[in-house]
Parts: structure tokens; C-alpha cells; sequence
């Protein structure tokens, strides 16, 4: 607890702090976090000192070993979870709280299997009638290509489709920042390639800042402006890599696999 | 899953029900029993109680002192099962007192119940909402438990006003374990009416039978209102069953 109190200082003017310490660009600040989990066998130290910033509109992958903690990170980015040391500062204000200015898209997915795809769509939307929300529901139905699965229900929808309805019920809420835990994973590799390019397109038009977390360095090449590779546990950044590559992307350039081939080396294979 | 009407869930059970009726006719006949009723006596008794009318008057009574009890149960078990779902205190504090007065039988509180509300409608009533409404709170309390945290967790993402959480995710969430509580509910409700107006009442089909018995031991209408009272139960359980085909319930049935 002590500890937290030092990082988090209560600031008195959270623009005049941004304004001060960081250049305004940066969308996210990661300072020296720390995390450990108290288990049977003792402490387990997960996150041991990480640190980078995200600027406004950048794409970022976090690849790492399974298990190095990669989840406990996006859960204390998304403010889920707070790190035991250290600070995240998200448009300036410290210690972020979990709203629909960062939306988490996680592996396992979280549509309300209850609701149809209309209803999940639009159950971020408050204070809309009913004609508005019709309108934010057409215009991402179309945007993630739903049309015609409005009054369908999440069982009879492939895992495909139901990812689609995952990013549009993102999407409506008009966030910022979408924090994606090895989104695609548990689909088949073709599906995931869609899902891939279609997040892309989306991204050229939304413009929100992204941090997505993967074990795939493909997908991580194929997506971000910037890759960090995570050490085993306690998670570190290992190496950083930019990727200069200009969209759309070809997985099979000479480029594209030769930073594939210094990712995976740092990466132990 | 539904199953089509085959041979299988249609004529198996006819041919099973027309060898017990057979069986029956044979041992009365057999017997020379003077006061057991055969299968014939029984529907011409009953046809006879259809002709009169009374038997809907009992049908009807015993109905709405069932909707009345189940009704007022369903009412309050639901919000407070969701309370208790929610918040671990309250479900720390009122779980061990239903878990005790739970498994007291309906039939036990007859006495206090004559006592508190007298030989009318309301004791009845009463009766069968204390069979009724344990069930209904404790699976409704299991099912807000059972909720699967990455729904708690998308909807405290996207920051929605309590009163809507409590109806877009908590409730809808936990719908197929409220219903399999209203569903068990309904049933012992069924039980327990039967019961009580055997002792208190002058109307329904419990009364139906004491007064067949004790009037001129007609043991052809005690039986007919048997059969009654298990198709009555049959068809109420028939239509709890049928919300669990609702496309908002049925996915905690289909993977």
C-alpha cells in the first residue's frame, strides 16, 4: 500500500501535469510498473519493472512467452488491476480506471450470449434514443460487415462473426484506446488473417490507439507501428522494434521476414 | 433438444399407461372389490363432476391459490436471490436461515397457518409460498454466483448505470437458474395446494377428494381428482419447460 502512495500522488491539475512532464502525444505512459500475486507456493513476481509510452494513434504489439504475464499488463493498463509499483498515466491522468475510453477485446471474447447482436451493439450507448442507436448499430453493422445478423443471438454465429460483434460493440462507444489480449487466437489462421486486414481498415479510418497482445509474431508484424518483446516471468521489455513497412503489409517481403527472424531470435528461437 | 413426436415419445408411453390401466382393471375385477373403483367407474365419475360443472370449480380454485402463493413468491424471491448473488454479506447472513427453514415441510406449517390466517384463502396461499419461495431464491442466488466473470467484467468496461447492469447482465444471466427454481417451485406449489385444502378448505381438488371420501365413500372421484391433480402437474411443468426454448434462455443450454 505504502508503495502506492508514492506513485500515486493525487495530482492537483492533472493538464497542467501533462503539460509538464509529458509531451501531449503521449496517449499512454507506462512507468516502472511491478506486480506479484501471492500464491500457495510464496510471492510470484509477474510484471518486474516495465516501462514505455504509446503515442496518440499507435498501433503497439506485445509479444512474449505464454504465461509471462502478458494478461496481468493489460489488465492494469486497462485499469482492471493496479500494479503494486510503478504509475500508468492514460491522457495525462493517473491511475486509470476502467471505462469505455479503453475497451478490452480479450482471446475467450465477452458478447452477452443473452442478447441478440443488436442488443450487444448498442449496450455501451447511453442516453441515446431509440432512432440514434439504430443508427450507431447500421452504420457499424456495416462498418464490421454484420449486415443482416441484427436480430440474430451470439450461438448461431460463428467465432468469426462473433469477434465482429465484439469490435462493433467497441466501436460504438467511441473509445480511444482499444486494448486487445490475444484477440484473434482461438480462431482458425484464415479467419484470423481477415480479422487482421479488416482491423486495419478500421484503423485507417478510426484512428484509435492500439495495444494488442499476442504470441504471434506475424500478427504482430502485420499490425503495429512498434513491437515489444517480453522477457519470461517477471515480464521485462527485452528489445523493441520498429516496423517501417508501409500498409498494406506483405507478410512474405524479404523485410517483413527478416524482422520475424530478429523477433523470434530475441525471443529465444 | 426438442424431440419430434415418434414412436418413441408418443407410443411408448400409451402403450405403458393402457397396461396399467389394464393391470388395475384386472386386479378390481379379479378381486371383486365392492369400493375400489374400476377405470370405467373412475371416467364416468369424472364425467360426471364435468357435467355439473363443479370439477372446474375446484380446478379453477386450486389454480388461483397456486398463482396467488407462486405469484407472491416469485416476487420476492427474485430480487432478494439477486441481492444475495450480489452481495456476500447478505448472502453470508440469510443463507443458513433459508438452509434451515427449507427442508421444514409445507405440510408442518399447516397449524400456524389456520392459526394466522384462519380456515379462508389466505392460509393456503401462504402455504404455498413458503414451499415455493426458498427454491426460487437460492438458484437464483447460485445463478448471479455462476455468472461468468468476463461478463461482469465487459460490462463494468463499458461503465453502464446499475439499474441497467442488474437488467442487460445480472438478471439475463442468471434467467435458466431462475427459471429451474421457479420450475421445482411450481411443483412442490402443486403438492402443497392439494395438501392444504384436504385439511382447511371447502373448494378445490384436495377438497374434492376428503369430500368424495367422506361423503358416501366415492372412491371413483377420489381417484379421478388423482388423476386430475398429475395431469394439472404434468401440463404446469410442460409450460415452465417451454421458457427454457426461449432464444434469451436457451443459450446456457446449446454450446
Amino acid at each position: 500500500m505504502s508503495s502506492n502512495v508514492i506513485s500515486f500522488e493525487p495530482w492537483a491539475d492533472a493538464q497542467a501535469v501533462e503539460a509538464s512532464v509529458e509531451p501531449a502525444f503521449h496517449k499512454i505512459v507506462v512507468d516502472q510498473i511491478h506486480k506479484s500475486f501471492v500464491t500457495a507456493d510464496g510471492t510470484l513476481e509477474v510484471i518486474g519493472g516495465i516501462s514505455f509510452k504509446v503515442a496518440r494513434g499507435e498501433t503497439i504489439a506485445i509479444v512474449g512467452p505464454s504465461g509471462c504475464g502478458k494478461s496481468t499488463l493489460v489488465n492494469i493498463l486497462a485499469g482492471f488491476d493496479k500494479p503494486d509499483r510503478g504509475s500508468v498515466t492514460v491522457d495525462g491522468k493517473p491511475r486509470p480506471r476502467a471505462s469505455p475510453q479503453g475497451i478490452v477485446i480479450s482471446q475467450q471474447g465477452s458478447v452477452f450470449p443473452w442478447l441478440t447482436v443488436y442488443e450487444n451493439i448498442v449496450f455501451g450507448l447511453d442516453g441515446l434514443d431509440a432512432q440514434q442507436k439504430r443508427d450507431v448499430s447500421h452504420q457499424l453493422t456495416e462498418l464490421v460487415g454484420l449486415k443482416g445478423f441484427e436480430r440474430s443471438y451470439p450461438n448461431e454465429l460463428s467465432g468469426g462473426m462473433l469477434k465482429r460483434v465484439e469490435l462493433a460493440r467497441a466501436l460504438a462507444v467511441k473509445p480511444e484506446i482499444l486494448y486487445m489480449d490475444e484477440p484473434f487466437s482461438a480462431l482458425d489462421a484464415l479467419m484470423s488473417l481477415r480479422l487482421r486486414t479488416e482491423l486495419l481498415e478500421l484503423l485507417q479510418k478510426q484512428r484509435q490507439t492500439l495495444l494488442i497482445i499476442t504470441h504471434d509474431v506475424e500478427e504482430a508484424i502485420h499490425l503495429a507501428d512498434r513491437i515489444l518483446v517480453l522477457s519470461t516471468r517477471p515480464a521485462k521489455i527485452k528489445s523493441s522494434f520498429e516496423v517501417p513497412l508501409p500498409h498494406p503489409r506483405k507478410l512474405t517481403s524479404p523485410e517483413a521476414q527478416g524482422l520475424k527472424e530478429r523477433v523470434l531470435s530475441e525471443l529465444g528461437l | 433438444m426438442r424431440q419430434a413426436y415418434n414412436s418413441k415419445t408418443v407410443l411408448m408411453p400409451t402403450l405403458l399407461v393402457a397396461a396399467l390401466l389394464g393391470t388395475w382393471w384386472f386386479a378390481v375385477v379379479r378381486t371383486e372389490s365392492s369400493i375400489f373403483p374400476t377405470p370405467w367407474q373412475v371416467a364416468t365419475g369424472a364425467l360426471e363432476l364435468v357435467e355439473d360443472g363443479t370439477l372446474w370449480d375446484h380446478i379453477l380454485a386450486s389454480l388461483l391459490r397456486v398463482a396467488a402463493g407462486f405469484g407472491l413468491a416469485v416476487a420476492l424471491a427474485v430480487p432478494l436471490g439477486l441481492w444475495m448473488g450480489r452481495v456476500s454479506s447478505a448472502y453470508l447472513t440469510l443463507n443458513p436461515v433459508f438452509q434451515m427453514l427449507r427442508p421444514i415441510s409445507p405440510i408442518a406449517w399447516i397449524p400456524i397457518a389456520i392459526l394466522w390466517f384462519g380456515v379462508g384463502n389466505a392460509s393456503p396461499v401462504f402455504l404455498i409460498f413458503i414451499a415455493a419461495v426458498f427454491p426460487i431464491i437460492l438458484q437464483t442466488a447460485v445463478g448471479v454466483h455462476t455468472i461468468d466473470a468476463r461478463f461482469l467484467r465487459a460490462a463494468d468496461n463499458f461503465g453502464v448505470p446499475r439499474g441497467k447492469l442488474f437488467a442487460r447482465v445480472v438478471l439475463p444471466a442468471a434467467l435458466p437458474q431462475i427459471l429451474v427454481g421457479m420450475r421445482v417451485s411450481l411443483g412442490v406449489a402443486w403438492l402443497v395446494v392439494v395438501a392444504a385444502e384436504m385439511i382447511a378448505l371447502r373448494s378445490g381438488l384436495g377438497y374434492l377428494i376428503m369430500d368424495s371420501r367422506n361423503a358416501g365413500n366415492r372412491y371413483d372421484l377420489v381417484v379421478a381428482g388423482m388423476i386430475i391433480i398429475g395431469m394439472i402437474g404434468l401440463l404446469l411443468d410442460t409450460i415452465m419447460r417451454s421458457f427454457e426454448g426461449l432464444k434469451s434462455v436457451r443459450w446456457r443450454y446449446v454450446k
